[in-house]
């Protein structure tokens, strides 16, 4: 059985062996903070499933401070300059998408298949690990076919990794560690209270007022969570069912429906959804952290207001 | 009301734009503290949470790959592509994207896409080069705004088009939830309501990108086709 803990492992020889390359790299600035960084991240991948959840904690924390308070500058990584990978590109020419299209089509066959190819009685890959699974033997097979039609060296691989993951920086963790936010709100009962305050504002019975202060808050909640997921029993057990569906007759399937993507609307809005948005801004290497949230913020705003109305004009009458 | 001192942290450390890693780390430890939560649960808490998101992780498996890829000229060979389309725009690259993504999540396909897989390596340079075709070469500031809307229609595509497919993670909460609450409704039932607010992004953001398209043209197309 392949486990998702395999994939795990490999994440984390990958980021181990970045930390390395950012050691051996003399001419490197903050060489000892981003090798304890990068370091730090795999070993939360090779040994967080064995790893007690404080010291988990306590090397997170450390791998954030290391970052210090203006944060890890870029490493400077040789690749080819401009005028060689156009002679590259010419020579090689379309070959060059086959492992690009790889990684999400062996992942989308992976999804479809590995869950059901049965060994000795138990199938190959658990049913919940399938995607993620398929992910991790995507990159494989795409690494492979890269090297072998590139003609590379497997090291150089390394290289160009090294490159992209210290392009994007210390956001690479942002996700995680603004999950880790969400799990200490939810335990100090920040959504109760932030319901509390949108529940005195909301005049009860006024049907369309009800609409916009489910959806307005929807947003709202999924702007400070980065997660609509986060917002959506909250928001929906605060004002959704009692008020829209039991008070106000409206069908449960709309409200729920419209409601989440009223979340999304939020979610597009926010830097707290950090692997949507800043992740990225980071990745495109854009000097704005917050570039793909402001292009995002006019279609978020008035498409929260046509859901605002679709809510108000389909879930009473159907 | 003190627990609310987090999203006070992470609104001002954010828009003073210190390390976001910081801010959101004191921001965690303010709330836990204001939550009456013990140091070693605070920070247990944090850890478990850190190592339950793993997952968020694993897209960066795919940097090796891509690296490699572009060292080979990917992204040129993607620019060498487009310029021969001449009728392609950067907004009409960007709308057939749209379309795509939108539809093939609404299919369950969600991993045809992505930041990593598609954006930086494929997309970006695509609608960049159908700029600089017709234009020139464009100054860094368009750029990266071209480069923006390129991650935008991915988000917009998959999050728009996936709550349509009815085995999608959104859908199966939204049924998990009204159920528990004594509400029994069938996975596809609450899908097929997504679909007026996937179409009505589609529409809004299409005119975004024709507008984007109106914007390059006046501001660069002194001989444009």
């Amino acid at each position: 059985m392949i486990r998702l803990e395999l994939v795990y492992i490999l994440a984390g020889l990958m980021f181990s062996t970045i930390a390395l390359l950012e050691f051996l790299d003399r001419n490197n600035t903050q060489r000892f903070r981003k090798t304890v960084f990068w370091g730090i991240y795999g070993v939360t991948f090779l040994f967080g499933a064995v790893l007690p959840s404080f010291v988990t904690g306590c090397l997170v924390i450390m791998m954030v401070l290391v970052t210090g308070l203006k944060d890890l500058k870029r490493s400077e990584v040789g690749t080819l300059d401009e005028t060689q990978r156009r002679d590259n590109a010419k020579r090689l020419g379309n070959r060059l998408f086959i492992p690009a299209l790889l990684i999400p089509l062996v992942t989308f066959a992976g999804t479809l298949t590995l869950d059901r190819i049965n060994v000795h009685g138990t199938p190959l890959v658990a049913h919940k690990d399938v995607t993620l699974v398929s992910l991790g033997l995507s990159v494989i097979v795409a690494l492979a076919a890269a090297l072998y039609l590139l003609r590379q060296r497997p090291v150089d691989s390394l290289h160009e990794g090294r490159r992209l993951m210290t392009a994007v920086g210390t956001v690479a963790v942002l996700p995680q560690l603004l999950a880790a936010l969400g799990a200490l709100f939810a335990a100090a009962g920040v959504g109760s209270v932030v319901a509390g305050i949108v529940n005195h504002v909301i005049p009860v019975n006024f049907t369309f007022g009800v609409v916009v202060a489910y959806g307005v808050g929807m947003a709202l909640f999924t702007i400070i969570m980065g997660n609509a997921f986060a917002a959506f029993p909250v928001m929906t057990a605060g004002i959704g069912l009692p008020l829209l569906v039991h008070l106000h007759g409206g069908n449960p399937a709309i409200v729920g429906a419209i409601g989440m993507l009223s979340g999304y609307c939020g979610t597009l809005m926010t830097p707290m959804a950090a692997n949507f948005n800043i992740v990225p801004a980071a990745l495109l290497e854009l000097p704005d952290r917050n570039g793909v949230v402001k292009v995002q913020v006019p279609t978020g705003i008035i498409l929260l207001i046509v859901n605002i109305f679709l809510m108000y004009l389909l879930a009473f009458r159907f | 009301m003190l627990t609310l001192i987090g999203i006070l942290i992470v609104v001002i450390g954010f828009a003073l734009r210190v390390n976001p890693l910081l801010v959101v780390t004191v921001a965690g430890i303010a709330t836990g503290v204001a939550g009456g939560l013990d140091p070693v649960s605070i920070i247990s808490e944090f850890g478990r949470a850190f190592t339950e998101n793993r997952y968020m992780g694993l897209v960066w498996l795919t940097l090796p790959v891509i690296g490699l890829l572009e060292r080979g000229g990917l992204k040129e060979r993607a620019q060498q592509l487009i310029a021969r389309v001449h009728s392609a725009t950067t907004g009409r690259v960007l709308l057939l994207y749209l379309a795509l993504r939108q539809i093939t999540a609404s299919i369950g396909l969600t991993s045809l896409g992505g930041q990593a897989q598609m954006v930086r390596p494929l997309i970006a340079p695509m609608a960049e080069a159908a700029a600089e075709t017709r234009y020139g070469k464009l100054p860094d500031k368009t750029r990266h705004l071209i480069d923006a809307h390129a991650a935008g229609v991915d988000n917009i595509g998959v999050f728009f088009g996936e709550d349509i497919f009815l085995a999608m993670g959104s859908v199966l909460l939204i049924k998990g939830f009204l159920e528990q609450n004594g509400i029994s409704l069938q996975p596809l039932t609450i899908a097929v309501w997504a679909i007026p607010t996937a179409i009505s992004v589609f529409v809004i953001h299409a005119v975004r990108l024709m507008l984007l398209d109106r914007r390059l043209q006046k501001q660069f197309g002194g001989v444009g086709k």
